[in-house]
């Protein structure tokens, strides 16, 4: 089984002493290419922890972290350029849209495929072909602020997979919509896992949506655990 | 895509309320620059104007575009008979304030050496040079003076024949040229009861004299009008200005001049360092440091702005870092917006010096060297203030995306 993602004892730690806060405690997850996976859990459980060492954006203290069979972090020692990593291999979605205001919403997925290397005509194409894809095309010239939380998700996910990431990483993507957009989203992303080939991990709360998952982890405390029945979860 | 100019669009007002702000100091700056080369243009703009070889003063004075000089009008005659000389003519000079219209009027009075010199080397910008001896004005239009306007100056009125254009004294005032005698009378002029008054202290002084006493006739003249009387010379002059003949050795016949005791001869290039680093050069000095000060000054307040400019984007920065934007993109955005709001403010800077420049109350010169040098500090300032906002930019962690 070939892996998208593997990470293997990943503990986040902060402080030290009588202030030291364990956050997340030997969190490992396999994930194959084209799986998808929810992540659940309480507030304060660890997941964005888990979400952002994934994403190389906050190194664990100790643990590793493989993309595409390649080590990448071990602990907090970077094996590799992250944010070059990260530009090439990883899509984010975020629970606020994270768009850049100042760009309208086919700018926002060109600005990814430029830092790519696209040209800006090459960009466009692609950036238009996915708003289309994803129903908001006709707002493509539109400023994020003139978009409504549902399109603006939209655009952001069009962002994540515009440059063919091996990985998509997702948190709580759907809590600003409802849940018939929400449950979109979600085979959106299924969608786009098995059709590229891409590893997806999405936190989320939304029970609603959880048959559309090939597997279900669970943190608490910043322990993860793996659902063995996730159709009974599904279904609660 | 150009990230800075993007957003720019996204906010144009702000942009273009900050760029008129960094415009205006930069008016200023420029502005500074412009009084001070105006300074130094109005120090020797007389003394080019006048295109003499040599200026012969007062002995020991550094001539009357500095201080005061007096030498005899006979001078003229002595300094024609040095071998070499072409011509020499006197020269009168000093500044004087009237009321008019309830205005205070500065007038940098020139005298002309009639019947010689009537003005013909004057540019003038309409009307003629001066046809007579007595009673006629060419005045610079910075004195607010018409063509035909008559001027009351003394016991006499003058009727403005010619208008020259940029014609500043040292000190900053518009020039009028008169004859000679017309600007001593302008100079000299005593009211009649202090005449009065002159002439019966004479008699007063000659009763008390032991040679008024002998020689009572005497005290008989001594009441006669100041022109009457032999002794009395007529009024001093400033200086006499010489042309020595082509193929002369200026040097040479400045040493001949300078032999003689009671004068000082200076070259013309020798009058215009003494005018400037004279009366000049304080004004010269302070104008520079104020101008100095006003470049760090504009500096900082850029610096200050970009730096709004970039907390008003750490959360597209941190997106930007988040998904992959290598630190050129966001170092390439900053500097741009910082050169945008250079160049922007420079172009207003220029655009509204055009406009307001001219109504300031003192010559305003830009030249194009200064304003290549200004564009060359702007384009630096830009520079250093951007400093500020990358400092912040780079402190940015992709995390902060996710607050």
């Amino acid at each position: 089984m070939e892996l998208a993602i593997q990470t293997k004892g990943l503990t986040k730690i902060y402080g030290s002493g009588n202030t030291e806060v364990v956050a997340m405690k030997d969190a490992s997850m396999d994930v194959a290419v084209g799986e998808v996976i929810a992540l659940l859990g309480p507030s304060g459980s660890g997941k964005s922890t888990f979400l952002t060492a994934v994403g190389l954006i906050n190194p664990p203290t100790s643990g590793q972290v493989m993309i595409g069979g390649q080590l990448v972090l071990d602990g907090a020692v970077a094996k590799t350029r992250l944010r070059t990593f990260r530009r090439k291999h990883i899509g984010f979605v975020f629970q606020k849209s994270n768009l850049i205001p100042f760009l309208s919403a086919v700018e926002n997925v060109m600005v990814l495929l430029e830092l790519d290397g696209y040209t800006s005509r090459a960009a466009r194409k692609r950036a238009m072909e996915l708003l289309d894809y994803l129903g908001v095309a006709d707002r493509a010239s539109n400023l994020p602020s003139m978009l409504s939380g549902g399109q603006q998700q939209r655009v952001a996910v069009a962002r994540a997979i515009a440059n063919h990431p091996n990985v998509i990483l997702a948190d709580e993507p759907t809590a600003a919509l409802d849940s018939h957009r929400g449950r979109q989203v979600m085979e959106l992303f299924a969608k786009v896992a098995h059709e590229q080939g891409a590893g997806v991990i999405v936190v989320t709360h939304d029970h609603r949506a959880l048959d559309i998952f090939d597997r279900i982890y669970e943190m608490e405390d910043g322990h993860m655990t793996e659902q063995q029945d996730a159709g009974v979860i599904a279904g609660s | 895509m150009n990230l800075a100019a993007k957003d720019i669009r996204h906010n144009p007002g702000r942009f273009a309320l900050t760029a008129i702000g960094v415009g205006m100091l930069l008016m200023i700056v420029m502005g500074m620059g412009g009084i001070y080369r105006g300074i130094i243009d109005d120090a020797v703009l007389l003394i080019d104007s006048v295109d003499a070889d040599l200026w012969i003063v007062q002995r020991d004075t550094r001539g009357p575009m500095a201080e005061v000089s007096r030498v005899p009008r006979n001078l003229v005659h002595r300094a024609l008979a040095v071998p070499g000389v072409e011509s020499s003519r006197e020269f009168v000079h000093h500044t004087i304030q009237r009321e008019r219209n309830d205005q205070p009027l500065r007038i940098a009075v020139l005298g002309l050496s009639w019947p010689t010199d009537k003005g013909e080397w004057i540019p003038l910008v309409a009307g003629r040079p001066i046809a007579q001896n007595h009673y006629e004005m060419i005045a610079d239009k910075s004195l607010g003076l018409a063509l035909g306007e008559q001027l009351p100056l003394g016991k006499d009125i003058y009727t403005v024949v010619g208008l020259t254009q940029n014609m500043i004294g040292t000190g900053g005032d518009g020039v009028a040229f008169f004859t000679v005698a017309d600007a001593q009378a302008v100079q000299f002029d005593t009211p009649g009861e202090a005449i009065r008054l002159e002439r019966e202290a004479r008699v007063a002084r000659g009763a008390e004299s032991e040679t008024g006493t002998l020689q009572p006739l005497l005290l008989e003249r001594a009441a006669l009008p100041g022109s009457e009387l032999p002794p009395l010379g007529p009024p001093q002059i400033s200086a006499v200005v010489v042309k020595v003949l082509p193929g002369a050795d200026v040097h040479e016949v400045a040493e001949t001049i300078s032999a003689w005791g009671d004068v000082s001869v200076f070259t013309h290039k020798q009058q215009q360092d003494l005018v400037l680093r004279g009366p000049v050069e304080k004004a010269r000095k302070q104008i520079g440091l104020f101008r100095v000060l006003l470049t760090v000054i504009a500096a900082i307040i850029m610096a200050l702005i970009l730096y709004t400019l970039t907390l008003d984007k750490i959360q597209s920065i941190a997106l930007l870092k988040l998904i992959g934007a290598p630190n050129r993109v966001i170092l390439g955005m900053i500097l741009q917006q910082a050169m945008l709001l250079g160049v922007f403010g420079y172009g207003i800077a220029w655009l509204l010096g055009q406009r307001l420049f001219p109504l300031f109350p003192r010559r305003v010169i830009i030249t194009n060297q200064d304003l290549v040098q200004l564009a060359f500090a702007v384009a630096v300032i830009s520079l250093l203030a951007s400093l500020l906002g990358i400092w912040k930019a780079m402190q940015v962690t992709p995390n902060q995306a996710l607050d």
